[in-house]
């Protein structure tokens, strides 16, 4: 009901509330930490109640942490996990075809979904260094689908990015094929601004929906190549008083949403 | 009669970790990070060495702050909480440390072929990806049997694994429970395994549950009693993380000389790790205490 949409939240939150919205009830989620955890955790404590969370460090939940966490080995992540394993484990059932959904936050991507953490500007001369893949390579060659998670800056969106970090869909169709990738490819690019899909002939990012208050012209403002806009573009939903009441259950101390605006 | 392999953190890693060895080590991800090894590492000056784990919280920064690293064979190096690691990006742009780049399942993998005493390991991660462009233990192959294309992983086999259990004896049996991360793998490629635990038992209590034996003893070199020896990360059944630990390390290694002031503050004034407990304080040892004890039910292994 339009009652009880709350105007007052953040991005952060509005894409918290459409990363939840991504996941399906059952799905196998591998699931990082940060807005994507949030998002997870929402759409188990509404619409997905039986999806599967697994964890690179070596643990699977189906439920939430009996208290918020800040990282992955964070003791409440750990107890009454339904298994506690190795990375290896994991990482079998992400590259036998188990995994339907992922999140990777990117630094830097470009239009076929492409994203580099690993070194802005490339390496020779050294450009800037930042921390690395971790599991998102594996993620983003491996998991049915992924959802992209990032700010939405022009230094961000970049018409080729640097360092391929994680594979998207390459330079077009049948890239990732003739790479041997045996599945999978990015689904959404949700972001500060608005969210994108992919189309599936081109494999290029198309705005799908724009947040409430931005406009084509602050998206294109902030994107460094012309971005294809889809036929049926539509508003990001707001997100609703209850999901902003479990989020805020979810993350207490706001680490990961930010103060309020 | 089998030696006792119990000894002093100092001397553990005065034999064991040589200038230029290579030291596996953050192999439980976010847990279990053998902290007080790494701080013993610094404060011996090691030099030259070559770090290898999945990923690092906060660790690996440190010992490259500390001058200790001239290689990181990694899938991320960084603080989790908080982003970048200040010292290891300044490094990598300086040229002064070189990074062999690695995703988790590579690093899995690689340290798989290491303890399984093969040259490789075959995965169908990273293909498309630039990590072959800074990885030399990466190459594009296929598959003997069906042609298909997949990336191989060159074994990595350590001279050293910093391996944190909950508890031990004194001949390197351990248990260790919780998430597991690479730490099997690792135990099994490494040259020599220095255990850090936070409690030494009898060998009793380890053989009456042998599952929760995730390196076998006799593949140990060193056995430490380092209570509280992966502070700030948690260790299940022992204490919690310390969150603000890692957000203070943000602030407190932004500039080289924020983080000489940490490293005479927290390394070098600590000569025994009892010193950094002190440091520590019982307040706020005392919050990281477990309030919710969650017990198994025991098994029988009898006949």
């Amino acid at each position: 009901m339009a009652a009880d949409r709350e105007k007052r939240y953040t991005p952060s939150q509005l894409m918290v509330c459409a990363a939840a919205r991504e996941i399906a009830d059952g799905e196998v989620v591998f699931v990082g930490m940060r807005l994507p955890l949030l998002g997870f955790l929402l759409a188990k404590a509404t619409h997905a109640p039986h999806a599967v969370g697994v964890y690179e460090l070596g643990a699977v939940r189906d439920e939430a942490a009996p208290q918020p966490i800040l990282t992955m080995g964070d003791l409440p992540n750990l107890h009454r996990a339904v298994w506690l394993a190795d990375t290896a484990d994991i990482m079998a059932l992400l590259q036998n075809g188990s995994v339907d959904v992922s999140f990777i936050g990117g630094a830097q991507i470009d239009r076929f979904g492409n994203l580099n953490t690993s070194y802005i500007g490339g390496t020779a001369p050294m450009g800037t260094r930042l921390p690395g893949s971790g599991g998102a390579c594996d993620l983003a060659c491996l998991a049915k689908r992924h959802i992209i998670i990032m700010a939405h800056e022009r230094r961000r969106f970049v018409p080729r990015v640097d360092y391929i970090t994680s594979p998207g869909f390459g330079d077009g169709p049948g890239w990732r094929r003739s790479a041997g990738l045996p599945r999978g490819g990015p689904a959404v690019v949700i972001t500060t601004l608005g969210m994108f899909r992919f189309d599936p002939h081109t494999c290029e990012m198309v705005l799908s929906s724009l947040h409430p208050g931005i406009t084509l012209e602050n998206i294109q403002a902030n994107t460094g190549w012309p971005i294809k806009v889809s036929s049926r573009l539509e508003q990001t939903p707001y997100p609703t008083n209850p999901e902003l009441a479990a989020v805020e259950r979810f993350d207490p101390l706001r680490f990961w949403i930010g103060p309020e605006s | 009669m089998t030696r006792s392999k119990l000894i002093q953190l100092s001397e553990a890693i005065d034999r064991f970790v040589p200038d230029g060895s290579s030291v596996a080590a953050g192999l439980c991800l976010e847990a279990m990070i053998p902290f007080a090894a790494g701080r013993e590492i610094m404060r011996q000056r090691k030099r030259d060495l070559t770090l290898i784990g999945p990923i690092s919280d906060m660790l690996f920064d440190q010992l490259i702050g500390a001058g200790c690293v001239r290689r990181v064979r990694a899938a991320w190096v960084g603080n989790v909480i908080t982003g970048s690691g200040y010292n290891f990006r300044r490094a990598v742009e300086s040229g002064a440390l070189a990074v062999e780049d690695h995703s988790n399942l590579t690093i899995a993998m690689a340290l798989k072929a290491g303890a399984m005493g093969l040259p490789f390991m075959p995965a169908r991660t990273a293909l498309g990806s630039d990590l072959f462009s800074t990885n030399p233990g990466l190459q594009k192959t296929t598959c003997p049997f069906t042609g298909t294309p997949l990336t191989a992983v060159a074994a990595i086999a350590p001279d050293v694994a910093l391996i944190h259990v909950q508890r031990s004896d004194e001949f390197g049996n351990s248990h260790t429970w919780g998430n597991l991360g690479v730490m099997r793998d690792a135990g099994l490629a490494s040259r020599h395994v220095i255990l850090t635990a936070e409690e030494i038992v009898a060998t009793d209590m380890i053989t009456r549950d042998p599952n929760r034996v995730i390196i076998p003893g006799f593949r140990v070199d060193a056995v430490c009693h380092v209570p509280w020896g992966a502070h700030p990360s948690p260790v299940p059944g022992c204490y919690n993380r310390d969150h603000q630990a890692f957000i203070d390390y943000r602030d407190d290694s932004r500039s080289p000389e924020d983080f000489a002031r940490w490293q005479k503050r927290w390394v070098d004034a600590a000569r025994q790790p009892e010193d950094y407990l002190n440091l520590l304080g019982p307040e706020r040892m005392e919050a990281l205490h477990l309030r919710q004890h969650a017990f198994s039910d025991p098994v029988d292994y009898g006949y």
